[in-house]
């Protein structure tokens, strides 16, 4: 059948690797995954000092950057102060100061994800803040919509941007459902949606979604991060796309062509990159770290055929 | 602006630059790198600052200076050893941004350019590290730059240890010998590491010679490199290992082996080397040197495995 998922490439925008282990990478490679955006997000664990959250940017956008690339994947990222975080001023006043040494960086998509979550004045201090950063610098926004009141929390957040003057071609809205989806594409946003069991989106839901609304503006990701959800959503649910009889067409719009339109504004997402990237060379490593830990022979690509069953089990 | 520590004429080397980019980029690149630069040395903020670093490559291509030899010659006029000959543009500018901050007091300076390391990612890294050498205030910097020599991303370590002439003159024998025995390490060439012979010591001879017997314990072999910066400090202690090596089937090992007894001059080296002498002969007649030995093992290695 033409309808296989064996010739597809797959772009996860929106996934938390730094929370995910060399398997996983390993896994989405073989999955067909090309690239990831690593948004910047709170890490269960609330950080209490802006240092924290410094060497938490320059680790997405270094080391788990070189570790993505050990494995075949282009990493990219967002940089951007959370709104669970927002609610630590003092954290945030100088989280603040720390994002434009970051933002403007090489594979810096957009400034991400940032909005509401229990829509505070202070997370709405610091998403106007941020919008107002995004606009001075021309950048695209990655917008996190909320578990609880998301209706509600999704349409400030698009009144929010509007008022900012940021164009809607120019924001991405993640973690859709069924009860926002047709607002944020009345409004002309980038619609994302997470597939993450749970809390966001299961993948038969999403099939619904898209036989009613169709493939403009849409995309999908795992959000995939230290809770329970899974690194291969993407992948996977475009297995069941097509087999629920979407079009192959329509599904690479879904799990890669859109994404990559959306986040290609940034001038920094570039299809060149995971298409005419370097063969993978795990001898090299990153600041006192390899990927490769006691006498692990390391796996050096020689074409994109996948010999890289090295792992000893005996 | 002259200076500091090192007798720099900042704005020459900046106006260098300036030329040698006014021949490889469009006019428009040019002016907005230009205003960015003459921001940069007044004016301009600390966001404006850090995103100018790391924006140059939204701008500035990154392809090859390929810098002529006059070119290369005025470089070297400016700064002793300075060597761009493998820089890219986008590199350059980023140069060009550092020497324009580097007009500002020296206690500014040096604190933006430390945050702009500890923010830098892998590209910056590289462009900052590599620009040790023309930067005012480099006794500050001896830190800065062995953290560089600790990270393991060759390029990283590369940008710090290799054509680098900043390491051999402002680096103390700790870190130095750091600097070689982790070359071998992570398989980088000793033969570009600027200094390689004058900084020679006993401690790194000592040192090199316990790296080597480690990696035959654990039956590898060594870059034969690895005997340059061994050759001055041949005694008894070590002329078995020499003779190890000269026994070596490659001919490469042999080869280096012999050079490290020529440089040795000790009454154990001269006796090993009559045991050699057609091989001596031999290398004499080539003409061989000890980058000759380093280049010729680098393409080994490049093209086998």
């Amino acid at each position: 059948m033409s309808d296989s998922i064996e010739d597809l490439f797959f772009i996860d925008p929106h996934v938390h690797m730094i929370s995910r282990t060399t398997d996983d990478y390993r896994a989405m490679r073989k999955a067909g995954v090309v690239a990831v955006i690593e948004p910047a997000f709170w890490l269960g664990q609330p950080r209490t000092n802006a240092g924290a959250m410094l060497d938490y940017f320059s680790m997405i956008v270094g080391w788990e950057r070189f570790r993505a690339s050990q494995f075949g994947i282009q990493h990219y990222c967002t940089i951007g102060l959370n709104a669970k975080e927002a609610n630590n001023e003092k954290l945030a006043d100088e989280v603040m100061d720390l994002i434009p040494r970051y933002a403007n960086k090489e594979g810096v998509v957009a400034i991400g994800e940032i909005g509401y979550d229990d829509m505070t004045d202070l997370e709405e201090k610091y998403f106007h803040a941020q919008l107002d950063l995004a606009k001075k610098m021309d950048m695209l926004v990655l917008v996190h919509t909320p578990h609880r009141n998301k209706k509600e929390g999704t349409l400030r957040s698009m009144d929010l941007c509007e008022e900012h003057g940021l164009d809607p071609s120019r924001v991405i809205i993640d973690h859709n459902n069924e009860e926002t989806v047709e607002d944020v594409l009345d409004r002309g946003f980038w619609t994302a949606f997470t597939i993450y069991p749970g809390t966001k989106m299961g993948n038969e839901r999403m099939v619904e979604i898209v036989k009613e609304y169709g493939t403009e503006r849409i995309f999908i990701d795992s959000a995939a991060d230290w809770g329970h959800s899974d690194p291969l959503g993407v992948p996977k649910t475009a297995k069941l796309m097509l087999q629920r009889g979407i079009s192959k067409e329509d599904v690479k719009k879904l799990t890669y062509q859109n994404a990559l339109d959306a986040y290609g504004q940034s001038g920094q997402f570039n299809q060149d990159d995971w298409l005419n990237r370097p063969l993978i060379d795990q001898r090299q490593t990153f600041s006192g770290n390899t990927v490769l830990r006691g006498g692990h022979r390391p796996f050096v690509e020689e074409d994109m055929t996948d010999n890289d069953d090295d792992i000893i089990i005996q | 602006m002259t200076n500091h520590q090192n007798n720099l004429n900042t704005e020459k080397i900046r106006n260098l630059i300036l030329s040698w980019l006014s021949k490889r980029l469009d006019k428009d690149s040019l002016q907005k790198l230009t205003d960015i630069a003459s921001r940069l040395i007044y004016k301009a903020e600390d966001w404006e600052v850090f995103s100018s670093v790391s924006g140059v490559p939204r701008f500035i291509p990154k392809e090859r200076l390929n810098l002529s030899d006059a070119e290369l010659i005025e470089a070297k006029r400016l700064r002793a050893g300075w060597n761009p000959a493998s820089w890219r543009t986008d590199q350059i500018g980023r140069t060009l941004l550092l020497l324009s901050l580097a007009e500002r007091e020296k206690d500014e300076f040096l604190d933006k350019l430390e945050k702009l390391f500890i923010s830098s990612d892998m590209e910056e890294a590289v462009a900052l590290y590599q620009s040790l050498p023309v930067l005012p205030w480099p006794n500050e910097l001896t830190e800065r730059a062995a953290e560089g020599v600790r990270s393991n991303i060759t390029s990283v370590f590369n940008a710090v240890a290799l054509r680098n002439p900043y390491p051999s003159e402002y680096m103390d024998n700790v870190a130095w010998n750091q600097i070689v025995l982790k070359a071998l390490f992570v398989e980088s060439p000793l033969y570009p590491i600027i200094g390689i012979d004058r900084r020679a010591n006993p401690e790194l001879a000592k040192m090199l010679v316990e790296y080597a017997h480690e990696r035959w314990s654990a039956g590898r072999t060594v870059s034969p490199e690895l005997w340059r910066p061994v050759g001055p400090f041949i005694d008894d202690t070590n002329i078995n290992d020499i003779e190890e090596v000269l026994k070596h089937p490659e001919e490469i090992q042999k080869k280096a082996a012999i050079l490290a007894l020529l440089d040795s001059g000790s009454t154990s080296a001269d006796s090993l080397l009559n045991e050699y002498s057609e091989l001596r002969v031999k290398l004499k007649s080539e003409g061989v040197t000890w980058d000759d030995i380093g280049i010729q093992f680098e393409r080994i290695n490049s093209t086998g495995n």
